[in-house]
């Protein structure tokens, strides 16, 4: 490919062999660990699902036992299958007669891998079906009736009742949005367990439940086919429950997730440990059920400034979609994520956001990039506010963004309107409509500030990158290198429920979803 | 839609501007001349714009204009309006309270701490609750600040400790009293239902059932925050849209002085 902005691919390609090696690190540690959230994710793929008598999700029933008895190390696979064989029962009833204490599940009648391997093969089948029946559904969808052009524009609803949700998710895609995001309430990310059923109350956004999810995707399914366009699904992938969430959506037919490896860390002081074990996990099930990730490197330039940190979302970029390979991730689903974050008083600051675009979209051809707006400097004035949205939005055609999250006026002021969206997406449609082919048409000036900004930003994502394969990932977070936060590797919430995958330790989804597409 | 390019209307009130009886300002003084929109749930039609006509007379809003609709989805339209407020206020009567300190820049604020305290004064901020921001604390408290106001990380004699997001009220109390605090001080982001209400109201209760409220100073902040309402929950401040550090240390330091804490 030709570089409109004269980047040199040989520094880029440097630069991803450097993420390699750092995800490679990583990758080397995950391997050896499961956590709670991970063990209750395969509860949930043996069927398990259901709340007991005090609203404590069922997975957790199960996950919490075999961690007091202090044998979670051998996964709860290798006790399911051991309880299966010696009482006959499914897993589902196996769950609910120890939420009424009639059960022992820990003792062990054999480990002999084939046994155990031939009681779980069943339930695994039918759960891998069901995610596969998923995937295909939503492909009939876009065979038949389609979708709307990139960028994909995505909108959030937050009013904390799913029926209300509904409504306003519906009213956005009538108007043109293609990925209703359904934001979830305040503090959900440090919940250790999936809250169950529809709910009507949340702060600042909408529990993720399982049902939820059903009520959303029915929701989504109906305006789709009424508006002859298929309408994506979109949650959060993140905080305490990252593959427990993915396994939701991936039975519910979600389509777009939060999903990133570092965000949890940084942004809700998650344990580093636990987050990198729970990413590839959520990630290796993402891949599988074709569900788009989508990364938050726009979170760093909210708290470190938007110029100087340029290079952390690049180098961040980088070490996403080598963790994302590793997890069976192709490139068509990686929604690396970057964003328009500059302060607008700056001069020629929209010639630096271009070149920054351009160069995310070049370094990654395939990948459907997640262009976040400006959210920093919204500042209550409206009308500027919608301005910067427009800008926000030339650069997302100029540059062929995957999925623009749409900017809304009254950022920074309340949970979108129902006519704070429409506004917005009109926005959008008119510029990516009058500007359609602007990326075409324009180049960049040998020696302009684009050009020389995207090889600046480049060389120094090298530098960081160079820095980080000496240093480690788990040192540079505990030097707060991203986003200007410092973690612990110790430190943050989570980190007890981080297990050594004991002897008889399985976990036979990993390779049978990297595996088999 | 529009009613003409150009107002004809008859200009033939009283311009000359009374404090005693304000209204808003257009082209004219006096004009009461109003912007506004909002979504009505009703399908699009001439019964919509009649609707939002009389709801703007309703509103004290006279020679009410619908200059633009649109039905939204199925059942929603939403209206872009004008007209002229019949209302008044009188200006001359009005009393605010504000936070009552002289804004100091930085080297002022460390001379001032140097001069009336000898050491540096401990400053512990978060946002707590289960609010997950951090932009307002960071506004606030990073070493770089926010729109060119320097944070108190940056301040030579405030040694300042940003504890990040969703910290509850407990947790923070215990570490500001570990690490012998000044002051206290938090932002909160989220308000929908009112949650920073519930939040902030608990934080002052812990701090009077710990016996720790007169020992510290403590402030509240973010975007639909006023002094009003801070001082209302019991805090000593509240700091709103476009105020920044400075305005921060420079009430703390000033408020420490006053209360003769040493």
């Amino acid at each position: 490919m030709q570089s409109k902005l004269g980047l040199d691919f040989k520094k880029v390609e440097y630069a991803r062999s450097l993420a390699k090696g750092i995800a490679e690190d990583v990758q080397a540690f995950v391997e050896q660990y499961t956590t709670v959230a991970v063990e209750r994710t395969l509860s949930r793929l043996m069927g398990i699902d259901g709340v007991d008598e005090n609203a404590v999700p069922l997975p957790n029933v199960v996950v919490d036992y075999l961690k007091d008895k202090g044998v979670l190390s051998e996964g709860v696979l290798f006790f399911l299958a051991n309880t299966m064989i010696r009482t006959g029962l499914c897993p589902q009833d196996i769950a609910e007669k120890l939420a009424k204490g009639e059960i022992d599940i820990t003792e062990v009648v054999t480990r002999d891998q084939k046994q155990i391997a031939d009681v779980l093969q069943p339930v695994i089948d039918s759960s891998m079906e069901r995610i596969r029946a998923r995937r295909q559904r939503r492909e009939h969808y876009l065979e038949t009736i389609g979708e709307g052009p990139k960028p994909y524009l995505y909108i959030i609803v937050a009013t904390g009742n799913i029926y209300e949700d509904v409504v306003q998710a519906q009213a956005g895609a009538r108007q043109g949005a293609d990925v209703i995001a359904v934001i979830r309430t305040t503090g959900q990310s440090l919940l250790d367990y999936v809250p169950y059923g529809a709910t009507t109350e949340g702060f600042g956004g909408t529990f993720a439940t399982q049902e939820n999810f059903r009520i959303m995707r029915k929701a989504l399914d109906e305006v789709g086919e009424e508006q002859g366009r298929y309408i994506r699904l979109c949650n959060y992938c993140s905080g305490l429950c990252m593959p427990e969430i993915a396994i939701m959506g991936a039975f519910e037919g979600l389509d777009v997730m939060l999903n990133d490896a570092l965000y949890g860390i940084l942004f809700r002081d998650i344990n580093m440990q636990r987050t990198l074990v729970d990413q590839y996990m959520s990630r290796i099930i993402n891949g599988f059920a074709g569900v788009i990730i989508n990364t938050g490197e726009d979170n760093y330039l909210t708290t470190a400034d938007a110029v100087e940190a340029a290079h952390t979302v690049l180098a961040s970029d980088l070490i996403n979609e080598q963790l994302a390979y590793m997890a069976g991730l192709p490139a068509e689903q990686m929604g690396l994520g970057h964003a328009f974050e500059m302060d607008p008083m700056l001069k020629d600051g929209f010639l630096l956001e271009l070149a920054q675009a351009q160069m995310a979209r070049e370094i990654f051809p395939n990948a459907p990039l997640k262009y976040m707006p400006p959210t920093k400097f919204m500042t209550g004035n409206i009308f500027r506010g919608h301005i910067q949205d427009a800008l926000f939005n030339m650069i997302g055609i100029w540059t062929h963004q995957g999925i623009q999250l749409l900017g809304m006026p009254t950022e920074a002021i309340h949970t979108p309107f129902m006519s704070d969206r429409y506004l917005s997406i009109e926005n959008a449609k008119y510029i990516f409509n009058n500007m359609h082919s602007i990326g075409e048409e324009m180049e960049f000036k040998e020696g302009g500030i684009c050009r020389r900004r995207a090889a600046e930003v480049l060389g120094k994502t090298i530098q960081l990158l160079e820095e980080l394969t000496k240093e480690g990932l788990f040192t540079a977070l505990e030097k707060g290198i991203f986003g200007d936060v410092k973690r612990p590797k110790n430190g943050g919430k989570g980190l007890q429920g981080v297990t050594l995958k004991g002897e008889n330790y399985l976990n036979p989804f990993i390779e049978l979803m990297k595996g088999k597409r | 839609m529009s009613e003409g390019l150009y107002s004809m209307e008859a200009k033939d009130f009283d311009k000359t501007l009374d404090l005693k009886k304000i209204k808003p300002y257009g082209d004219t003084m006096n004009d009461g001349k109003v912007q506004l929109s909002f979504t009505l749930p009703v399908p699009c039609g001439a019964e919509a714009i009649e609707a939002a006509k009389q709801l703007l007379k309703q509103m004290g809003l006279e020679n009410p204009s619908v200059v633009y609709y649109k039905e939204l989805t199925p059942g929603f339209t939403f209206f872009n309006c004008y007209g002229s407020c019949s209302h008044t206020v009188n200006y001359e009567s009005i009393y605010v309270p504000k936070v009552e300190s002289n804004v100091m820049s930085m080297p002022d604020t460390d001379e001032y701490i140097r001069q009336h305290f000898g050491r540096k004064i401990v400053i512990v901020g978060a946002s707590t609750g289960t609010d997950a921001h951090t932009v307002g604390i960071d506004a606030i408290m990073n070493m770089k600040g926010y729109a060119g106001h320097y944070g108190l990380e940056r301040y030579d004699m405030i040694e300042a400790y940003n504890l990040g997001s969703q910290v509850p009220n407990e947790d923070f109390i215990a570490k500001g009293v570990e690490l012998h605090a000044d002051a206290l001080i938090i932002s909160q982001t989220v308000t929908q239902k009112d949650v920073h209400i519930q939040n902030l109201t608990n934080f002052i209760e812990l701090m009077e059932a710990e016996g720790l409220r007169d020992k510290m100073i403590c402030c509240c902040g973010g975007a639909r925050i006023t002094h009003e309402l801070a001082q209302e929950l019991g805090f000593d401040a509240g700091f709103g849209m476009n105020t920044y550090a400075d305005d921060v240390a420079s009430f703390i330091v000033q408020e420490m002085d006053k209360r003769g804490m040493k």
